[in-house]
C-alpha cells in the first residue's frame, strides 16, 4: 500500500532519518521485552491504517477488517481471550518511527516487506499475510484481458510514484506503446476513468479493488491479472524480540494451517473428535505440543473458533469488495500461503 | 387606495427595492456581473438541488443509495456517530457530548463582554481540566484510552487547550519583544520569527517523529498530547504578533503618566496597557482563532482523528464505501457553523467596541 507524491517522498526520507536516529539511541527500544510489557499492560498495542477491507471503522466506532482480525487472533494467542488489543490509526509516514519508539507492539498496517526495512531500519516481519502488487484497471470496451495485450492505451498514473516507473518498465518490456496521464490525487482516478479521459489506471491492486467498488458501473471495468510489482504485506515488529516474533508467526500460521485442514469456525468442534494426531496436537486435544512451547493448550482452537481460518478472515473482509483469492490462496489451491508443520 | 392612486401605490411598493436594483444594475459593468452571476446560479443550482434533495436518499441502505442518482444522506445518518465521536465507547458517549456542551458554553461565555474578567481567566483552565478528565477518565470514571478519542470533541479540545495556553504565553512574548532588555528582546524575536517561518505541518511532523526521541527513556506521550503541546507553542508566536500590534497602539505618554503616579512595570501593564491593547486587537484575535480552528484539521497528517479525519475514515467502511461528498459536506457544515458564528460575533463585537 504505497502512495508517494514528491512531498511524501521527502517525508519518507525524514521518516527514515527519524527511525535510524531512534535505533541509534541505545535503550529506546530495549530488546526482548515486548511480550513482558504486553502481559504487564494487559493489552496489545497495534498500529493500523484506514483502507476498506483491511482496517476501517464501522458505524459504531469499532475497528473491522482483515488485519484487525489478526490483531484479535494475537489477543487470543497471548491472553486466551478476544478484545485485549488496542488499535491506533497511524499514518504511513508515522507508523515505522512510532513502532521504533515503542508506541506500538506490532504494526498490522499493511507494511511491505523490503530488505532495507529489515537491515537498515531494524524491523522484523512476520509471515506475509497478503500478497499485493501494482495492478491495472481497464475499461472492458478496449477489449483486452491481459496487460500484455495493452497497446496504445491511455493510462492514469499517480505522479512521482514507483507506480509511474513500474508501468514504464513494463511497457518497455512488452515493446508496446502507452500514453501516461499523470494525476496527482488518486481520488481523481474515478472521474478520469468515467469521463473517458483515460482507458486504464494503475495503482496497488488493493487500492484498485476499492476504486472498482466506487465506479458507477463496476461491471464495465476489469482488473487485469498481472502484477507489476511485489508488495508482500506482513506484520512488522521491532528487531530483537524473538519470542514475540514467534508468537506472531505461529498465530498467522495457525489460521493458514486450519484452512489447509478444512477447519473452520463452524466445524472446529467436530474436529476436536478427529483421530488425526496432528490435528489433536493443533487443537490442544493432545496438550503436549502447546505445553512444550508454553502456550495454552486451546490457543489455536480459540483463534479458529473466534476469528476463523485464513479463508474465513479473507472472505469476511475482502471478498465483499470483489477480491479474488489469487496468490492469497493456500498452496494446495495454487496460492502462496504455506504453513510450516505444527509439531 | 390602490384603485384611486394606482401610480402612487406601485411607486411606494418599489421604493425599498431601488437601492438594491441600483447596486445590481447601476452601470454596464454591474449589469453584466449580475447577469453572469444569475447565469452561473442557473447552471449550478438545479443539478445541485436534484443531487442534494430530489434524487437524494434520506434513509435506507447502501444498496438503495447506489441505485439513486442523488446524495446519500442515509450515509450521514449511519455515520454521524462515528464522525462526531470516532471510537469512543458507546456506553460512555455522554462524556464527549458533555465535553462539547461545556466547551461551546465556555466559548459563548468568553464571547460576551459582561463575563470578561478573573472568572474567565480562572474558569478556562478549570474547565479544560474537567474536559480532559471527562474524556480520559480515572478518579471514578472508566478510563478511555486516547486512541479511541476523535471527532468533534478532539477538534474542540485541542483547539481550546492550545488557545488557552498560547494566549498568556503570547502576551508575555509580546511584552518581551518590546522589552528594554536586549537579550530578552532578541530571544522573543528569534522565537517568533523561527516559529512563523515553519509551516504547521512541519511542526506536527516534529511532534510525531522527533519529539519522541527527545523524551526521557520509558516516557511515551500520546501523539495527540505531543501535537497539542507543539501546536500551542506554535500558535503562541502568531498570537504574540497580534498582541504586539495592540501594544504598539498605546502611546509612550501613558506609561510615563503611570510611572509618575508610582506604578511599577507589572501594575502598569496590568492596569493601563493590557486592558486597552487587548480590546483593540480582539477582532484580530477572533480572526486568528477561526483560522486555528480550521488548522486543527491538519492533525490528520499524523493519523489523529480530528473531525475531518473521522469524516474521511467513515468513507472506508465496506458497508458504506466511498460516500466522500456526503461525509465531507457533513464535516464542512459543522466547521461552517462554528466559523460563521465566530465571524458574525467578531462583527458584532467590533461595532459594540466602537460604540463603547
Amino acid at each position: 500500500m504505497s502512495s508517494s507524491g514528491i512531498f511524501t517522498r521527502s517525508l519518507r526520507a525524514l521518516t527514515a532519518a527519524a527511525v535510524i536516529g531512534a535505533a541509534a539511541i541505545p535503550g529506546i527500544a530495549s530488546a526482548g521485552d515486548t511480550l513482558d510489557a504486553i502481559k504487564e499492560r494487559g493489552v496489545i498495542k497495534v498500529g493500523v491504517g484506514t483502507t476498506p477491507g483491511f482496517f476501517s471503522p464501522d458505524s459504531d466506532g469499532k475497528w473491522q477488517g482483515f488485519f484487525i482480525d489478526y490483531g484479535r487472533a494475537l489477543s487470543i494467542a497471548v491472553f486466551g481471550e478476544d478484545g485485549k488489543v488496542e488499535f491506533t490509526n497511524s499514518s504511513p509516514q508515522q507508523r515505522l518511527p512510532a513502532l521504533q519508539a515503542g508506541e506500538f507492539d506490532i504494526l498490522l498496517s499493511g507494511v511491505t516487506v523490503t530488505i532495507n526495512r529489515a537491515f537498515n531500519l531494524g524491523f522484523h516481519f512476520g509471515p506475509t499475510v497478503f500478497y499485493d502488487g501494482q495492478g491495472i484497471l481497464v475499461r472492458k470496451d478496449i477489449g483486452v484481458t491481459t496487460a500484455a495485450e495493452l497497446d496504445g492505451a491511455t493510462i492514469g498514473v499517480q505522479s512521482g510514484t514507483t507506480g509511474e516507473l513500474n508501468i514504464a518498465d513494463f511497457f518497455r518490456k512488452t515493446g508496446h506503446n502507452f500514453t501516461p496521464v499523470t494525476i496527482e490525487d488518486t481520488s481523481e482516478f474515478i472521474a478520469a476513468l468515467e469521463s473517458g479521459r483515460v482507458d486504464a489506471i494503475t495503482q496497488d491492486s488493493s487500492d484498485l479493488v476499492g476504486k472498482l467498488q466506487q465506479l458507477k458501473e463496476p461491471d464495465n471495468y476489469i482488473l487485469l491479472p498481472e502484477r507489476l510489482s511485489k508488495e508482500p504485506l506482513a506484520p512488522a515488529i521491532r528487531a530483537g524480540d524473538d519470542q514475540w516474533l514467534e508468537i506472531v508467526n505461529w498465530t498467522v500460521y495457525a489460521t493458514i494451517q486450519a484452512e489447509e485442514w478444512g477447519i473452520t469456525s463452524a466445524n472446529v468442534d467436530e474436529f476436536l473428535k478427529s483421530e488425526d494426531p496432528a490435528i489433536q496436537r493443533f487443537l490442544g486435544v493432545d496438550p503436549s505440543l502447546a505445553e512444550a512451547i508454553g502456550f495454552q493448550p486451546d490457543w489455536a482452537y480459540k483463534i479458529i473458533r473466534t476469528v476463523g481460518n485464513y479463508g474465513e478472515i479473507y472472505e469476511r473482509n475482502l471478498s465483499p469488495l470483489g477480491w479474488k483469492r489469487g496468490y492469497n490462496d493456500i498452496w494446495t489451491n495454487g496460492g502462496l500461503l504455506y504453513s510450516p508443520p505444527f509439531r | 387606495m390602490s384603485v384611486i392612486f394606482p401610480q402612487y401605490s406601485s411607486r411606494m411598493l418599489l421604493a425599498p427595492l431601488v437601492p438594491l436594483l441600483r447596486s445590481l444594475f447601476g452601470g454596464a459593468l454591474n449589469t453584466v456581473l449580475t447577469l453572469l452571476a444569475v447565469l452561473m446560479l442557473a447552471l449550478i443550482l438545479p443539478p445541485l438541488l436534484h443531487w442534494a434533495v430530489t434524487d437524494a436518499v434520506f434513509s435506507g441502505t447502501q444498496e438503495e443509495c447506489r441505485q439513486a442518482a442523488g446524495a446519500c444522506w442515509a450515509f450521514v445518518q449511519a455515520k454521524a456517530r462515528f464522525i462526531l465521536f470516532a471510537f469512543y465507547p458507546s456506553e460512555a458517549l455522554w462524556r464527549p457530548i458533555l465535553v462539547i456542551a461545556l466547551l461551546l458554553g465556555m466559548m459563548v461565555a468568553s464571547a460576551l463582554p459582561r463575563f470578561w474578567g478573573m472568572r474567565l481567566i480562572l474558569g478556562w483552565p478549570l474547565m479544560l481540566a474537567l474536559a480532559w478528565w471527562l474524556m480520559a477518565g480515572g478518579w471514578g470514571l472508566a478510563k478511555v484510552s486516547l486512541n479511541s478519542w476523535g471527532g468533534l470533541p478532539v477538534t474542540l479540545l485541542v483547539w481550546s487547550t492550545c488557545m488557552i495556553f498560547a494566549f498568556p504565553a503570547a502576551v508575555l512574548l509580546a511584552l518581551a519583544r518590546q522589552s528594554r532588555m536586549a537579550g530578552l528582546r532578541l530571544l522573543a524575536v528569534a522565537y517568533i520569527e523561527v516559529m512563523r517561518a515553519i509551516p504547521m505541518v512541519a511542526i506536527l511532523y516534529f511532534a510525531m517523529l522527533i519529539l519522541p526521541m527527545a523524551l526521557p527513556q520509558g516516557v511515551i506521550l500520546d501523539k495527540l498530547i505531543r501535537a497539542t503541546i507543539l501546536i500551542a507553542l506554535f500558535w503562541t508566536a502568531y498570537l504574540a504578533e497580534v498582541v504586539r500590534g495592540g501594544l504598539q497602539t498605546i502611546g509612550p505618554g501613558q506609561a510615563e503618566a503611570a510611572q509618575s503616579l508610582g506604578l511599577g512595570y507589572w501594575r502598569l501593564i496590568q492596569l493601563v496597557v493590557l486592558p486597552q491593547a487587548l480590546r483593540r486587537v480582539i477582532p484580530g484575535l477572533v480572526n486568528l482563532g477561526i483560522g486555528f480552528l480550521l488548522a486543527t484539521s491538519l492533525l490528520a497528517v499524523i493519523g489523529a482523528f480530528d473531525l475531518l479525519n473521522t469524516a474521511r475514515a467513515s468513507t472506508t467502511d465496506q458497508q458504506w464505501l466511498g460516500f466522500y461528498n456526503e461525509a465531507y459536506i457533513f464535516a464542512a457544515v459543522i466547521y461552517f457553523l462554528l466559523c460563521f458564528a465566530g465571524s458574525r460575533y467578531s462583527l458584532w463585537l467590533e461595532a459594540r467596541l466602537q460604540r463603547g
